[in-house]
C-alpha cells in the first residue's frame, strides 16, 4: 500500500507524464515548425516535472522503485492521472484547448504548492510554475487565435470544448490522497474558472453550461485511450525488460 | 579515518570545473550559467551540487557526466553529483562574462526587465533593437525565437526566467 503522499506524487507525475506523451505525438506533425517546437518544448517541460515527482516518490518507497519503473512498469489501473490529459489529441484545436484547460489548472495549483510545508513539493512547484507561466500564455493566445479566427477554426474550437469540458469537473473533485496538497478545491476552481471565462470570452467562444462530469482517472479508472497510450509508451521495456541504451 | 581532502581541494576543484561547458551552448561554462551551486567534501567523496536551468533540461545528465569525467581525469575518482531544485535557478545567476559570451555566440542574453519581450531585444548580428518575437519556444527549452527586422536574421534569445 502506498502512503497518501506517494499516491499524491504519482497523481501529480502521472498528469504531467500522460499530457507530455500526448503532446509529443505531435512531434514532426505540427502545423508549422515553430508551433511543432513549442508543443514539444512544453512536452519536455512536463516530462521534467514528471521526473521530479517520480524521483521523490521513488525515494520515499524504498523498495527498489525508480522513476523508470514508475513510468514503464505500472499497469493502467495503477495510474492516477485525471481523464482530461489522456483524451486523444484530435485536431490542433483540441490539443491546444486541452493544454490550456490543464495549464489554467496547474498555474493556481503550483502557486499554492510552492509554499507547501514539504520542502521538496514546494521546490518542484516553484520551479515548474515558471514554465507553466509560458505554457498558459502560449495556449491562451492560441485559444484566442483559433476561437476568434475563421468560421472553420471557431466551429472546431466549439467542438473541442464539447469534447473536453466533461473532463474538467474531475480536476476539482479531490481524491482522498489530495488532502496532502492541503488546498481548498473550491478556491482552485474559482481561479481556474476566472481564467477560462476570460480567455473564452476573448476568443468569442461560449462558456459551456452545466453538463455531466466524467471522473475516475484519479482513482485509477481510465478510459480505454490510456491503454493504447501506455502500450506505446511502455512497449520497449515490456518487450525487452531492463533494456538500456 | 582522516579526511583525504582539505580546503585547498575546493579551490582546485572549482578551477577544474571552470572548463565544464553546457553541451547545448558550448561557449558557456557551468560557472557562467550559475548551474554550479556548491562543492562539498565528505571523507573520500567530492559532492558537486548543481541545479537545472529548466525542469526538463536534457543537458543536465550530460553535464553531470562531464563533471565526473573532468574530475576523474585530474585524479578525483569518487565524485557524487547532486541536483537540487531549491532555490530555483534564475537567469540572474548568469555571470556578466557569460552574457557577453552568449551575445558573441549569436544568442541574445536574458533581459531582466522582461520575460519574453514582444520586440526590442537587441539583434546579436547587427545590434539594432528593431526586432520581433517569432515564437516563445525556441531550439531548446531555455530559448525563444526572434527575428531582426533590419538584417532579417532569425536569432535565439535566452529567456529570462
Ligand atoms: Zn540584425
Amino acid at each position: 500500500m502506498h502512503t497518501d503522499l506517494i499516491t499524491f506524487l504519482l497523481h501529480m507525475g502521472d498528469n504531467t507524464l500522460i499530457l507530455s506523451q500526448r503532446n509529443s505525438e505531435w512531434c514532426g506533425h505540427g502545423p508549422v515548425l515553430e508551433q511543432d517546437i513549442a508543443l514539444t518544448n512544453i512536452a519536455l517541460d512536463l516530462l521534467g516535472q514528471t521526473r521530479n515527482f517520480y524521483q521523490y516518490a521513488a525515494s520515499l518507497s524504498g523498495d527498489g522503485t525508480t522513476e523508470d519503473s514508475l513510468a514503464y512498469l505500472r499497469t493502467v489501473r495503477e495510474y492516477y492521472n485525471c481523464l482530461l490529459v489522456e483524451q486523444p489529441n484530435g485536431d490542433w484545436g483540441q490539443t491546444i484547448l486541452r493544454q490550456f484547460l490543464f495549464s489554467a489548472y496547474q498555474y493556481p495549483l503550483y502557486e499554492k504548492l510552492k509554499v507547501h510545508p514539504d520542502d521538496t513539493i514546494a521546490a518542484i512547484a516553484a520551479k515548474a510554475l515558471k514554465e507553466v507561466t509560458y505554457h498558459l500564455r502560449w495556449s491562451s493566445e492560441w485559444v484566442v487565435r483559433l476561437g476568434d479566427g475563421t468560421p472553420e477554426s471557431h466551429s472546431r474550437m466549439i467542438k473541442a470544448l464539447d469534447n473536453l469540458w466533461p473532463y474538467t469537473g474531475e480536476l476539482f473533485d479531490p481524491a482522498s490522497y489530495e488532502q496532502i496538497a492541503a488546498i481548498d478545491s473550491a478556491i482552485l476552481k474559482t481561479a481556474w474558472l476566472d481564467r477560462v471565462t476570460a480567455v473564452l470570452a476573448e476568443a468569442t467562444l461560449p462558456l459551456p453550461g452545466q453538463t455531466f462530469m466524467q471522473s475516475g482517472g484519479k482513482k485509477g479508472l481510465h478510459s480505454e485511450h490510456l491503454d493504447y497510450l501506455l502500450a506505446e509508451l511502455q512497449y520497449l521495456q515490456r518487450t525487452y525488460p531492463g533494456n538500456e541504451w | 579515518m582522516a579526511p583525504i581532502y582539505n580546503n585547498d581541494t575546493i579551490q582546485a576543484i572549482r578551477e577544474i570545473l571552470k572548463d565544464v561547458c553546457d553541451p547545448e551552448i558550448p561557449v558557456l561554462t557551468i560557472t557562467d550559467l550559475g548551474i554550479l551551486r556548491d562543492i562539498r567534501l565528505h571523507d573520500d567523496t567530492i559532492e558537486v551540487i548543481i541545479t537545472p536551468t529548466y525542469t526538463g533540461c536534457p543537458a543536465m545528465d550530460t553535464i553531470a557526466m562531464e563533471i565526473r569525467m573532468a574530475l576523474l581525469e585530474k585524479g578525483y575518482p569518487k565524485v557524487k553529483v547532486t541536483s537540487v531544485l531549491s532555490p530555483a535557478w534564475t537567469t540572474d545567476w548568469m555571470s556578466t562574462a557569460g552574457k557577453q559570451k552568449l551575445k558573441q555566440y549569436g544568442i541574445a542574453p536574458p533581459d531582466s526587465r522582461m520575460a519574453i519581450p514582444e520586440d526590442g531585444v537587441e539583434c546579436p548580428q547587427c545590434h539594432t533593437n528593431h526586432t520581433r518575437l517569432l515564437s516563445a519556444f525556441g531550439s531548446t527549452a531555455c530559448k525563444a525565437l526572434y527575428q531582426c527586422n533590419d538584417c532579417l536574421e532569425p536569432f535565439d534569445y535566452f529567456k529570462c526566467h
